[in-house]
């Protein structure tokens, strides 16, 4: 299974994004972000980093390049996509899902361990996972703030697009576990399709026990499944 | 110096047409003293014009030429079997084996930091890290050693909170984890803040590359940033005492840094370095575009000629004299093979940088500087390179330490009140306390390398597709040091293999930033030397090779000197990362075992600092063999996987170890402690004393006699000091006269909690 790896100028989780597209038998590749056409791809991933600096805003002139028109179409052909950290603030910015990450509510970098409960069990992202679930990765951010106004939080809530909330150990979505001060405790989402999923902690950094965890695998062989069978 | 002296031949360089004359006044300016400056004119076989004399007060300034401290240096031993690259390059070399080099640096930012905090610290960042990759090796790590007065001074947080976030920042944009350091608070560096920040890369073996301008006829190529008017004499403001109004006046000193532009400049180094296209690549750090092109000149033997209008600059109508003295951030100088140059351009452009050819390399052993095709400095590239003047200067202990030595502790080591109190106390002073406030700033996981994160004795970052690891930490108690210097330097180095020690390392090699006054104070210079000398004996002794670093000196306002601080900067092998081990106890019913002894000392120590206000006393002894022994026992136990958990004991003593070990760093759900200790000491004796060669082991019931055997195999006194418990159980310490009884909550409050306390307070944002 083919996956594009984009990588932007100032990307610098592709790496790591690699590997653990790697770790669970998938082919990734790099693709440069001046570099135009996704066909042959079954997955596209967006890595973290600091695309341009983040200086104007993060993600505000990766969504610019030329492979990000490239992204849309593969997104609006139902091609799964995924953005981590500042790929998922790109995927905002590019207008594939809704809100947008703005500075943490303690204006400071945040580097740890969160805990996570799997909402939706059932997106291609997901099926590794059980609904309610809570797994234990990092996260690392200066703008992971989730924000939309409460129209599109309503809707997201509505249509069970909230993938992954922020909790506690035991799962409680307090305000103690939040972060960052993201609205309703979110730290990922998928579009309306559900083959666009955009998410702040960093499951590829949680795929090995010597690293501290390994909930993120679930995560990478979800993909792996959804699209063995879709292809299969 | 007379092969050096043999190279003059006096060319004649005409003043330009806007360029000062030079005075006495100005030579002073550019901190050369009389005797150096004539030093000049000999070498020059004439007097040197206005560009001329900046570039010879760059390169002989202590930053770049080490007048002061190269005698001492060479007291250092340098060379190991697996040393591949000693001092005198960017970057030390180890050999890692299973193919694989490391090259790993200390450097300090100290006085930019003092001025402006935050840029400050963020290109000391920067230098580092180019100094790794500059040596062919990918950047997998940085550690940070802090050093500021006491957090009650807003002036202070202000520092203190500009650095980190500059430190952060700037890693955390390139994506380089951080995994660990030391901050310490301490009214000795009130005015005289320390940055020095520590960075591992890793290589294959055969990717090693030197800076060298070899190949006459081989192209200069400047790369990266453009050149503008920042950070004009950096090198020169880094070698002199800061004022009190240094703050306004410096500020143009400082530069200013980017970090995404670092993050392409680094990936297209390495793809330049990988392609064969180029000789050899160098950072344009302290004195710029002078220090480089001199010092790869020199390395290899050879001269260089560089034509100014052809260098990228920010902004029209600089002079020479700014664009060969300008610390603008990341460049470098890189020699690229002659009909290459296109292939250098394109991997450039690829990264969205500049490449542009400005000079060659020449056999004449010349620095030559043009200006539109006019000569505006010849100068023998060897005399200035390696012709510094070094001094051996005068060293007398000054008084007030001597007295300050003889100070009896004795009335201060009745606690106040309880002694559960007196350990909340320690646990919440921001040098005891944990440092999560600062390292959750830091991304410490990127890269997917990093094994042990910041909080624990020492970071660790794996190496794919090996069983190795790598360790490092950074140490330095600069109280004992300013007690006692030799043995307060013995101490650092054996503090740092402790460390590494205590994750599972074997102690290979030390990088050593070496932080003092001014040298030409008589007291600060006996510091200085008897400093080198301590370090000196231990490194022969752990066979950790110095194999670079950095030399801050002048750390000084209005004639108060930071405490003599030689960081140690170590990195050690562990062979089996599966068997790495932890600083934080893992399963109730463990037993506890306390290696080493406990002396009683309390000279130096953080409780006569919390609870007396007090720097005083005689540091510690240490047993350079005993800690060795300590330390091969514990290796031993870890090799044959029988510890659940180690840790150093050493800021706050055996108590605040076990505290430490309690409540973990990581998010760890803390566990309870049963201890008593029978010593025959007085009960802040037994708890706070920072008596040297110890440290804490956990072990499940079942191995405990495993662990006291091997100890005994090394003669090391080790006895079962008690238990892991259940949190609920509290933790509880009793001495022969008092005890210890505490509930987690309330330790965990105190250690956690101390640093966001101080710095999130309305009122801490600052100045």
């Amino acid at each position: 299974m083919k996956v594009a790896v984009l990588t932007f100028p100032g990307s610098n989780c592709d790496y790591d994004l690699y590997k653990a597209v790697q770790q669970v038998g998938a082919d990734p590749t790099f693709v440069w972000h001046r570099e135009r056409g996704l066909s042959g791809y079954e997955a596209v991933v967006l890595p973290g980093g600091f695309s341009y600096g983040d200086y104007l805003r993060p993600g505000a002139i990766a969504r610019l390049s030329p492979i990000m028109e490239d992204v849309i179409g593969f997104a609006r052909d139902g091609g799964p996509v995924l953005g981590i950290c500042n790929g998922f603030q790109i995927l905002c910015e590019v207008g594939l899902l809704p809100g947008a990450l703005v500075r943490n509510e303690s204006i400071r970098f945040s580097s740890k361990d969160v805990h996570l409960r799997v909402e939706r069990a059932d997106t291609l992202f997901t099926t590794g996972y059980v609904a309610g679930q809570v797994l234990r990765v990092p996260i690392a951010h200066g703008d992971g703030n989730y924000e939309a106004d409460e129209e599109t939080l309503d809707r997201l809530e509505a249509e069970g697009r909230v993938v992954f909330r922020y909790t506690d150990e035991r799962g409680a979505a307090t305000t103690e576990a939040n972060p960052n001060g993201s609205h309703r405790n979110i730290a990922g989402i998928v579009n309306e399709a559900g083959n666009v999923l955009g998410m702040m902690p960093h499951p590829e950094r949680a795929m090995e026990d010597v690293l501290g965890s390994t909930d993120g695998i679930g995560l990478f062989q979800s993909l792996m499944t959804s699209l063995s069978g879709a292809t299969g | 110096m007379s092969r050096v002296e043999d190279a003059v031949t006096g060319t004649v360089v005409p003043p330009r047409a806007d360029d000062p004359a030079i005075t006495p006044e100005l030579v002073a300016e550019h901190g050369l003293s009389e005797e150096e400056y004539e030093r000049v004119c000999r070498v020059m076989g004439r007097e040197p014009t206005f560009t001329e004399l900046g570039v010879f007060s760059a390169m002989w300034s202590e930053h770049c030429g080490y007048k002061n401290s190269k005698r001492l240096l060479r007291l250092l031993p340098t060379e190991a079997p697996w040393v591949m690259q000693g001092p005198g390059e960017n970057a030390g070399v180890i050999e890692v084996g299973d193919g694989y080099a490391l090259a790993f640096k200390i450097e300090s930012h100290n006085h930019p930091s003092a001025v402006e905090p935050y840029q400050g610290a963020a290109t000391g960042v920067g230098g580092i890290l180019r100094d790794i990759f500059t040596m062919g090796a990918r950047p997998v790590a940085v550690l940070d050693s802090l050093r500021f007065g006491d957090l009650d001074s807003p002036r202070v947080r202000y520092l203190f909170g500009g650095v980190v976030r500059g430190v952060g920042d700037y890693g955390n944009c390139v994506g380089i984890p951080n995994i660990g350091g030391e901050v310490v608070f301490d009214r000795g560096y009130e005015g005289n803040p320390i940055v020095n920040a520590m960075c591992l890369g890793l290589m294959k073996k055969e990717e090693l590359i030197t800076a060298s301008a070899s190949g006459v006829g081989n192209s200069l190529m400047a790369v990266g940033a453009r050149t503008g008017r920042d950070g004009i004499h950096g090198a020169t403001f880094a070698s002199e005492e800061l004022s009190d109004d240094a703050d306004e006046s410096s500020r143009p000193r400082v530069q200013v840094g980017d970090p995404f532009t670092e993050k392409l400049l680094l990936e297209a180094s390495l793809e330049l370095i990988k392609s064969g296209a180029i000789t050899g690549i160098q950072d344009m750090g302290a004195a710029g575009i002078t220090s480089s092109a001199s010092e790869m000149a020199g390395r290899a033997g050879n001269g260089v000629e560089i034509e100014m209008a052809l260098v990228p600059v920010r902004e029209e109508g600089m002079t020479p004299y700014e664009i060969l003295l300008s610390e603008s951030q990341e460049r470098m100088l890189v020699v690229a093979e002659k009909g290459r140059e296109d292939e250098v351009r394109r991997i450039l452009e690829k990264w969205e940088l500049e490449a542009a050819e400005i000079g060659r390399v020449t056999d004449d052993g010349r620095f030559r500087v043009l200006e539109g095709g006019a000569v505006v400095a010849d100068i023998p590239a060897l005399p200035l390179t390696d012709g510094c003047p070094t001094y051996e200067r005068e060293g007398i202990e000054g008084e007030e330490v001597q007295a300050l030595r003889a100070v009896d502790l004795s009335e201060h080591l009745i606690p106040e009140g309880d002694l559960t109190k007196s350990l909340l106390m320690l646990l919440g002073s921001p040098n005891v306390a944990s440092k999560r406030w600062v390292y959750e700033q830091y991304d410490s996981t990127v890269r997917t390398g990093t094994a042990v994160r910041p909080g624990g004795d020492a970071g660790v970052i794996r190496i794919r597709g090996s069983k190795k690891a790598i360790a490092a930490t950074t140490d330095c108690n600069g109280r004992f040091v300013y007690l006692e210097p030799r043995t307060g330097a013995k101490i650092a180095v054996a503090e740092a293999a402790r460390n590494l020690v205590c994750v599972g390392a074997v102690p290979t090699a030390i990088t050593n930033n070496l932080n003092f006054g001014n040298p030409l104070k008589p007291h600060i210079y006996f510091q200085l030397r008897e400093s080198v000398l301590g370090m000196a004996e231990a490194c022969a002794l752990f066979e950790t090779p110095v194999t670079g670093g950095n030399v801050s000196l002048f750390n000084e306002t209005d004639g108060r000197a930071i405490y003599p601080t030689p960081v140690i900067g170590m990195v050690g092998i562990i062979e089996d990362v599966d068997k790495l081990v932890r600083h934080a106890f893992r399963a109730v019913g463990d037993d506890i075992v306390v290696m080493g002894t406990n002396e009683g000392e309390m000279g130096g120590s953080e409780y006569l600092y919390v609870t007396a206000d007090l720097v005083a006393g005689a540091p510690p002894r240490v047993d350079l063999e005993a800690e060795r022994a300590l330390q091969q026992a514990v290796l031993r136990m870890i090799h044959e996987t029988v510890l659940r958990s180690a840790h150093d004991c050493s800021e706050g003593g055996l108590a605040c170890a076990l505290a430490e070990s309690a409540l973990g760093s990581n998010g760890e759900a803390p566990l309870g402690v049963d201890v008593e200790l029978d010593d025959e000491l007085r009960p802040v004796e037994a708890l706070f004393s920072e008596s040297q060669g110890r440290i804490v082991v956990s072990c499940a019931p079942e191995h405990t006699d495993e662990v006291l055997r091997i100890a005994g195999l090394y003669d090391v006194p080790a006895r079962r000091i008690g238990s892991v418990t259940a949190a609920q159980a509290g933790f509880r310490i009793r001495t022969r006269d008092g005890s210890v009884d505490a509930q987690l909550d309330d330790l965990s409050d105190a250690f956690f909690g101390a640093l966001p306390r101080i710095m999130d307070a309305p009122a801490a944002s600052g100045t």
